[in-house]
């Protein structure tokens, strides 16, 4: 029990964030009668801790130029996505990879698809399933940010994780 | 009469109304080199038609590049036969050649054109044709006498008649618009608040095939022209479904497909059955474009760990790396004599339509822009249309072949894009 919460408070803090919920501790039973005489001590309040929140807030993963591989920096969040379609297998999750405007449409579909299949890739080796998640790309067609600087493209060279209801 | 004097060196603004909200207006860049001296006389009695038939076959003729309009001010009366043309009086005005018509109400309503096309040095007549037509008709009437004026002195086709296909975005609105070559007469093919992509003419130029995202992921379909509802998909696969390209008998569509992980290159009939996958790599694989025989499938790839082009047998195969200066080589296109190969290279950051001699394999600079794109060619091969911007605003391009020649086509205030030019009708 008390191995337990301590390997997941220790991947809570590994990860950096709350991705696992904490147990409830249940009140422990007494382990002596108390003896003759003596006052009686209350008995023992307790009460449930809350699981930790699974923070799924943080959605995106940002690419270099040209690029689609992951950078260290994303994995915790991947972690925390990927560890609650495992848990929620019901869970659907749509993964859209983008591209600044930069170069051929349709060369960027395809840039975008891998951005997005290298999402899905690692969700899956976090427990989610293939069939949970569905890579898509928008190419260069949906950008968040419009101005032709490269403020703006390092925004739109992403990938984001939407869960089903949410597009 | 004035504007049409020196056609080709002035921005000629075409503001016509049509269906389509607003219209593309040509601007006429660089000049072509060798160009004919072309008198379009006003035909006899035009003025019973919508529109003044002769200023849009001149001005057809001045911006194929290949022509140049001789001024034809002071001349009373107008002459509709070769007798009562005046041959020494247009050799001193230096043109090669001249057309001469008439317009005229039949009993039955209808109107009827007839022109001739006089050669001045000889005071002879090289052709001439006589249409029935109605008022609407008017345009269409006079790109093919525009048509038929190009083949007589270039001994080339014309393209005046044939249409062209681009995407307008417009703030949240995206259109798949079908206009005249000269970008007039322009009509929505389709409406949609999500992006649309890719439009590809079906070689008889009935059917449109086209990438939309309105289901928020690219989904392939084919819409055939003449109806009004929208069709059901022809590939919507697990993944992204894009880049559709016809085989030249338009019976099969080469389009890219994940469902099977990266970008692949498949093949389907038309109607999106008979699936089957034609490359197979690790990385991706887009852009496919059939050679005009259908043996040969052109594409980009970065299976060489940038993305360049690479030529395959049409039922799949082995690859041939076709392109190897830069690291990004995109838009493979062959032009319709299956001579030269248009594609998009990255040049210093800057992104610009080259054209390959497919024989002796020399590369050669069409443009200058920084972000040129979406090449496609003119069913006579003489000139490459594309995307551009200006002004961070994107406009469509044309280029002679040759690069000798420039014009843009805009619409204020609205993104224009992806163009795609249609085939030669009828005939």
């Amino acid at each position: 029990m008390k191995k337990t919460l301590f390997s997941a408070l220790t991947l809570a803090l590994v990860y950096g964030c709350a991705s696992t919920p904490v147990e409830t501790e249940k009140p422990a039973a007494p382990s002596a009668q108390p003896a003759q005489g003596l006052p009686v001590s209350p008995p023992l309040a307790a009460r449930p801790i809350q699981p930790a929140q699974v923070d799924l807030s943080k959605r995106s993963v940002f690419y270099e130029y040209d690029k689609y591989d992951i950078k260290d920096e994303y994995r915790p969040v991947l972690q925390v996505h990927g560890k609650y379609l495992a848990e929620n297998r019901g869970k659907k999750m749509l993964i859209q990879g983008n591209c600044d405007e930069r170069g051929s449409r349709e060369y960027n579909i395809a840039l975008g698809q891998r951005r997005a299949e290298g999402v899905k890739r690692m969700l899956v080796l976090m427990g989610a399933t293939e069939s949970q998640v569905e890579p898509v790309s928008l190419g260069e067609e949906k950008p968040r940010c419009a101005d032709h600087n490269e403020g703006c493209w390092s925004q739109n060279r992403r990938s984001d994780m939407l869960y089903s209801g949410e597009y | 009469m004035s504007s049409r004097t020196f056609a080709p060196l002035l921005a000629a603004m075409l503001l016509l109304a049509g269906p389509a909200q607003a219209q593309l207006t040509i601007e006429i860049i660089g000049g072509g080199a060798n160009q004919i001296p072309i008198a379009v006389l006003p035909f006899a009695g035009e003025s019973v038609l919508p529109q003044s038939i002769t200023e849009i076959i001149e001005q057809d003729l001045s911006r194929s590049g290949r022509f140049r309009a001789i001024f034809v001010g002071g001349v009373s009366p107008l002459p509709t036969e070769i007798a009562q043309v005046n041959f020494p009086e247009w050799k001193s005005r230096l043109a090669d050649a001249i057309v001469i018509g008439q317009a005229q109400r039949l009993a039955d309503g209808k109107l009827e054109v007839r022109f001739r096309l006089l050669d001045v040095l000889k005071q002879s007549q090289i052709g001439g044709v006589a249409f029935t037509l109605t008022a609407a008709q008017t345009r269409l009437t006079a790109h093919k006498i525009a048509d038929f004026i190009y083949e007589k002195m270039t001994g080339e086709r014309g393209v005046f008649s044939t249409r062209i296909a681009y995407i307008v975005k417009q703030g949240p609105r995206h259109e798949l618009r079908v206009a005249d070559a000269d970008g007039q007469n322009a009509q929505s093919i389709l409406i949609s608040s999500e992006p649309i992509m890719s439009p590809a003419w079906s070689p008889d130029g009935t059917r449109m095939a086209y990438v939309s995202f309105q289901n928020k992921k690219p989904i392939l379909f084919v819409q055939n022209l003449s109806a009004s509802k929208q069709p059901a998909p022809v590939a919507n696969y697990r993944g992204s479904n894009s880049a559709p390209a016809w085989s030249p008998d338009g019976k099969q569509l080469a389009a890219v497909l994940t469902k099977d992980g990266t970008s692949q290159i498949y093949l389907m009939s038309a109607d999106g059955t008979n699936l089957r996958r034609l490359t197979v790599s690790q990385g991706i694989d887009t852009e496919p474009f059939f050679t005009p025989d259908g043996q040969s499938i052109y594409f980009t790839s970065d299976r060489g760990g940038s993305p360049q082009i690479y030529r395959m047998p049409a039922s799949g195969g082995e690859p041939v790396r076709m392109t190897f200066e830069g690291d990004y080589n995109v838009s493979p296109r062959v032009s319709p004599d299956g001579k030269i190969l248009a594609y998009i290279s990255r040049v210093s950051g800057r992104f610009q339509l080259m054209a390959m001699d497919l024989e002796s394999k020399q590369v050669q600079t069409l443009t200058d822009g920084q972000r040129d794109e979406s090449p496609s060619f003119a069913p006579n091969g003489r000139i490459i249309l594309y995307a551009t911007d200006v002004d961070n605003r994107g406009v469509l391009a044309a280029v002679s072949s040759d690069g000798r020649f420039k014009q843009r086509l805009g619409i204020q205030a609205a993104d224009v894009r992806e163009p795609s030019w249609g085939p030669f009708l009828g005939n």
